[in-house]
């Protein structure tokens, strides 16, 4: 009997269709038509999502492979299109159909000023974004994922400058596809190394020959920090993060979808996926956290001193993007994973609450003009409250749960992880307040005309909000820690199929409960007196000058941007003027260009032994025959 | 039959072409050929006509030469992509004028009898014979229908392939003298046993010859000139089709002559190859003209594949094989684009242009889906190549990887540049004047679409092609 597993291909085939339809038909199809498809294909895939899902459920599951055809198959590597359910998969497509229709439905209105081929174009483009996503997360072998890999990163770059006028625009897209394609190049190279040690890009066969080899084995260890280079790009780390806050100069429901349910989450899933890899590489692993460690400082750092409501959000995504990255590397596989979906859950809400207050302010995003928005938005600062108290790790809120996890990992590890950790938390807690208290509370500090138009968006808007809201409050309940009870973890025991050889091999610290409940009752007492901070501080005197001192440096990201522009920008065009200049021009040309010459030179001068004066002719000869029997006495010598 | 018809049918069509005077006539009559062409290759590709790919006559029995013509995996790729871009040429065309517009069809047809010669001559003189009919056809149409600096340009382009060409003559006499029974054949030049000392030199002269024409660093700087000069119709023959000359030489006669020179002189010309992925890649990033830009972005890629011909492995070789063809669809792709950008508002160059997207959609459509196949894109054609050719040079040297795949972000920064100033920002008063493509443009550009996608998700039928010729590679070098 066929199973529904064998109708996996529907799921990224239905987001594909969308995108034809709405791509093809762009100038033929009504706004509302345009809405419904570009949505009811990812409700679509959703449905097989969630049948699918309820399969991987039962007990006794097996990891299953859905041939579909051959795609390369040359000089011994076979690479087949092929589609591989598991449970890790199964959640991904849980959380990205999910999240991502919610994100359909929520554009529908908020994209509704735009003319109908350009809403068109957005839905397909959006569709084409959760197909690659799809592809990316179902992929039976390291090629089928390099395709989706590449997918997300051309259609971010789509999205990004969706608005295509706006040049400014045009340059954060550009910049998120070449950081992305530096990090591409080293996935790539990763995979070489895989093909040449294994013989193979299919995740069954390349898992079950690295089971078999030495723990921190030198090729495993360059295979995985290859492939880490990827993910730095791919989910924003250093030293390739500086695109994704840029990347919301895309409309803000993008930002959503690339922050939560697609993109970014791209390099969690890959090193899960890999886990047994990375488990076999302790230096990789030490490279992993320790890399998402200082990611998720600096960005929170950051993130302190804007004032723009979506680079706030955007640098916390980075700062986010950096725990799990922590979880991964101290192999806390199920945590990552965890966190990867609470996240998903409270960042689009956030993002899409940031929109639903963006929409209502008239396109404006500086928190320094907002204010008492609590009001007269009351259901976008409800979930938009939830979802601050989830991101900021209080129980029972989701994130809560997620965090911890990673972070009782992180002190098993080495408890410095934690101490770090714990102030990036505080910090956390500190800038969403701040960022909740400026623009909800307080009292409106924009315009009559704005204050005058200040509205609650309609419902397809405000009810993806809601669905969100309740995930991000109570999804943390399906990874309850062993603390409070026993076996409740239903997350952990659902994922351990894909993690059982990491696990075997992995060595286990233990945490005691005691210290545990301590580290409990240490981090959420600093974070809730963080929070009370910053709401007292910002809900009375809100931030609207510049930020000065130390501020400015925050507020200027470090100066990043401006040092990667001197030191590589600059230079690499420097270099091209100078070899288009010197080399190119009056090297390599000039030599040819000097032959040319000579021998047109040299033409010139043997046209004018053909004068017509018998006179020069015999000059010539005699000439000639001197040196004849010059030669000829030399040699007979 | 069916590959002396790929010879005939263009050449008399070429001929006859001189005598149509009016303009439409001669464009139409080359067009009909042109199609007649590509009806004798498909209906040659759907029966699995294999005795109709090769062919012989006698031809000048006193030097020893025949009319051999043999069509292996490689060659029918490059007859079908000949017969396919000619077509697609014309049509892309048709809107351009050109003074004496006989001369200048009916040379356009005795260049594509050329190029299907060179792919198809299994006879050494026969090869040299085609390999000339091929250029002087098109010294004529630089030199006559370019633009400004034509002459100039046309002078620098004749003087590097001349040189080569004649360094080719040399080497292959000698050879001739070799050979056991006084034959240009390709088995009798094939059969001749060479020394380790003969090999070395007779390498590098017809090493140049072809390294000229595709082209390899340093021997590269007539390409941009000539692409820029030359009308634009000639630049599609030249890159599509005319570089795709060199490369196939290298596969048919290089390799097989010389493979122990080729083993030997390895390290160098991969690195040249190598070089010039990143040095062309470089300079594309400091173009203005369109048209110089994919010059150099062609450069890039030439270098890959040239490299990836001597690698000495089934993925390297595999991957070259199909990139001749991916290439080909791709740069003709780019110069349609860059035809009806220039026919529109009388400029390529992107300081003056900018904001066409408004205006013209479709056009964005297509291009931006050009631009991503010339970036290898997965689920492009041009990616299964690269990915493939990647992993050879990776198997031959990591190092060279690493440096090469400097050019897949490279290519990245100067496609989207060129995409962002020419499509997207504002409107200037120029492109305020634009208006999208008609259905024949369209229709032209979806072909190559087409061809894109579908090579780049089906890869296996050129694949099974083009085993034969990756084999006898490999086992020259056993």
């Amino acid at each position: 009997m066929k199973s529904i597993i064998d109708l996996v291909y529907l799921v990224p085939l239905f987001p594909l269709i969308g995108f034809l339809i709405n791509g093809l038909g762009r100038k033929n199809l009504s706004k509302s038509l345009s809405g419904i498809i570009g949505s009811g294909v990812i409700l679509a895939s959703f449905v097989v999502s969630l049948l699918i899902f309820n399969e991987t459920r039962a007990e006794g599951f097996i990891a299953t492979t859905v041939n579909l055809f051959e795609f390369i198959n040359v000089a011994g590597l076979n690479i087949p299109f092929a589609f591989q359910v598991d449970q890790l998969s199964a959640l991904f497509l849980l959380i990205i159909t999910g999240v991502g229709f919610l994100i359909h439905v929520y554009s529908t209105s908020y994209m509704h000023e735009e003319e109908p081929h350009h809403y068109a174009r957005y839905f397909s483009f959006l569709n084409l974004f959760v197909f690659s996503m799809l592809l990316l997360v179902l992929g039976a072998n390291y090629l089928i994922m390099f395709i989706g890999w590449e997918g997300v990163g051309l259609c971010s770059y789509l999205l990004i400058g969706y608005w295509f006028k706006n040049t400014e625009y045009g340059n954060a897209a550009r910049k998120a596809f070449v950081m992305n394609r530096i990090g591409d190049l080293g996935f790539l190279l990763g995979l070489f190394f895989i093909i040449q040690q294994f013989g193979s890009l299919t995740y069954t066969e390349v898992f079950s020959q690295a089971e078999g080899m030495f723990k921190g084995d030198a090729i495993i260890v360059v295979i995985t920090l290859l492939l880490f280079v990827g993910a730095t790009g791919k989910s924003a780390q250093i030293p390739l993060y500086t695109w994704l806050p840029d990347a919301m100069a895309g409309p803000t429901p993008v930002s959503a979808l690339i922050h939560a349910a697609t993109m970014v989450t791209a390099g969690i899933y890959m090193i899960a996926r890999s886990n047994i890899l990375y488990t076999l590489a302790p230096v990789s692993q030490t490279v992993v956290a320790v890399v998402g460690l200082a990611t998720a400082i600096l960005a929170a750092t950051i993130a302190l001193k804007q004032n723009d409501i979506k680079k706030v959000l955007a640098y916390s995504t980075v700062s986010q993007l950096g725990y799990m990255f922590l979880g991964l590397g101290v192999g806390a596989y199920t945590g990552a994973v965890f966190h990867v979906m609470t996240h998903a859950f409270f960042k689009a809400l956030l993002f899409l609450g940031a929109g639903s207050v963006i929409h209502a302010m008239h396109h404006e995003q500086d928190i320094r003009k907002m204010g008492g928005l609590a009001k007269k938005l009351p259901t976008t600062h409800w979930t938009f409250l939830a979802g601050c108290i989830a991101i900021a790790g209080i129980p029972p809120f989701s994130g809560f749960f997620s965090k911890d996890e990673i972070l009782v990992h992180a002190f098993a590890a080495n408890p410095v992880y934690y101490v770090i950790g714990l102030a990036g938390a505080l910090m956390t807690a500190f800038y969403m307040f701040r960022l909740y208290a400026m623009t909800f509370r307080g009292t409106f500090r924009g315009t009559h005309e704005q204050e005058h138009h200040l509205h609650e968006s309609p419902w397809q808007m405000t009810m993806p909000l809601i669905v969100l809201a309740v995930l991000a409050i109570v999804a943390g309940f399906v990874g309850i820690p062993e603390l409070f009870a026993a076996d409740a973890h239903k997350l952990e025991h659902y994922l351990a199929p894909v993690f059982k050889a990491s696990t075997e091999i992995a060595e286990t610290h233990h945490v005691e409960h005691s210290t545990e409940y301590i580290l409990l009752a240490v981090s959420i007492t600093l974070i809730v007196l963080s929070i009370l901070y910053a709401l007292n501080r910002f809900s009375k005197k809100p931030e609207t000058g510049e930020a000065e001192g130390f501020g400015k440096v925050l507020a200027n990201k470090w100066y990043v941007d401006e040092l990667y522009n001197s030191i590589v920008t600059k230079p690499l065009n420097g270099l091209g003027a100078f070899t288009n200049r010197f080399i190119e021009k009056s090297g390599i040309d000039g030599i040819v260009n000097g032959v040319g010459k000579s021998v047109q030179w040299g033409g010139r001068q043997l046209r004018l032994m053909q004068s017509g004066q018998v006179g020069s002719y015999v000059l010539w000869m005699v000439l000639g025959i001197l040196i004849l029997f010059v030669i000829t006495i030399t040699i007979l010598k | 039959m069916t590959a002396l018809l790929l010879i005939l049918v263009p050449l008399i069509g070429g001929l006859v072409t001189f005598f149509v005077k009016q303009e439409s006539q001669a464009k139409l009559w080359s067009f009909v050929v042109s199609l007649v062409t590509l009806a004798a290759m498909s209906v040659n590709l759907l029966m699995h006509d294999e005795a109709g790919r090769s062919f012989t006559a006698e031809w000048l029995p006193m030097l020893g030469s025949s009319f051999a013509l043999q069509m292996d995996g490689a060659s029918t790729l490059l007859c079908f992509l000949t017969s396919l871009c000619y077509p697609i040429i014309f049509s892309s065309t048709w809107k351009s004028s050109y003074a004496s517009p006989n001369s200048f069809y009916g040379l356009m047809l005795l260049a594509q009898a050329g190029i299907t010669g060179v792919f198809l001559a299994a006879d050494g003189l026969l090869f040299y014979f085609f390999w000339e009919l091929a250029l002087i056809p098109v010294y004529f149409l630089c030199s006559k229908w370019g633009g400004e600096k034509r002459i100039a340009v046309t002078f620098k382009f004749f003087i590097y392939t001349f040189i080569g060409s004649l360094l080719m003559l040399v080497g292959l006499l000698y050879m001739y003298y070799q050979t056991a029974d006084a034959s240009f054949s390709m088995q009798s030049l094939y059969a001749v046993k060479l020394t380790g000392e003969q090999q070395s030199w007779l390498f590098w002269l017809f090493f140049v010859a072809f390294a000229v024409k595709m082209p390899v660093f340093p021997f590269h700087t007539w390409q941009p000139d000539t692409y820029e000069q030359s009308p634009t119709a000639v630049t599609m023959v030249l890159s599509a089709l005319m570089v795709k000359m060199g490369l196939f030489a290298v596969i048919r006669w290089l390799l097989p002559l010389f493979p122990d020179a080729a083993v030997q002189y390895d390290n160098i010309v991969i690195g040249l190859s190598v070089i010039g992925m990143i040095y062309a890649s470089i300079l594309a990033m400091q173009q203005d003209d369109i048209k110089r830009l994919i010059a150099y972005s062609s450069i890039a890629h030439i270098g890959l594949m040239s490299a990836a011909l001597f690698v000495n492995n089934e993925s390297g070789l595999q991957g070259a094989m199909i990139q001749l063809f991916s290439h080909g669809v791709n740069v003709l792709g780019m110069w349609i684009v860059i035809e009806l950008i220039e026919r529109r508002f009388g400029t390529r160059k992107m300081s003056e242009l900018g904001g066409l997207a408004q205006k013209a959609p479709g056009l964005t459509i297509l291009l931006v889906i050009v631009a991503l196949a010339n970036v290898a894109l997965p689920l492009t054609n041009a990616f299964i190549g690269e990915f493939l050719m990647f992993n050879g040079l990776f198997k031959f040297n990591i190092w060279y990887a690493a440096v090469g795949g400097l050019s897949v972000i490279l290519s990245a920064i100067y496609s989207l540049r060129m995409i962002q100033k020419v499509f997207y920002g504002n409107e200037n008063i120029l492109t305020a004047t634009g208006a999208d493509i008609n259905w024949v443009e369209k229709a032209s550009l979806a072909v190559i679409v087409v061809a894109i996608f579908v090579m780049g998700v089906y890869p296996k039928p050129v694949f099974e092609l083009t085993t034969d010729t990756v084999t006898l590679i490999l086992g020259v070098f056993k």
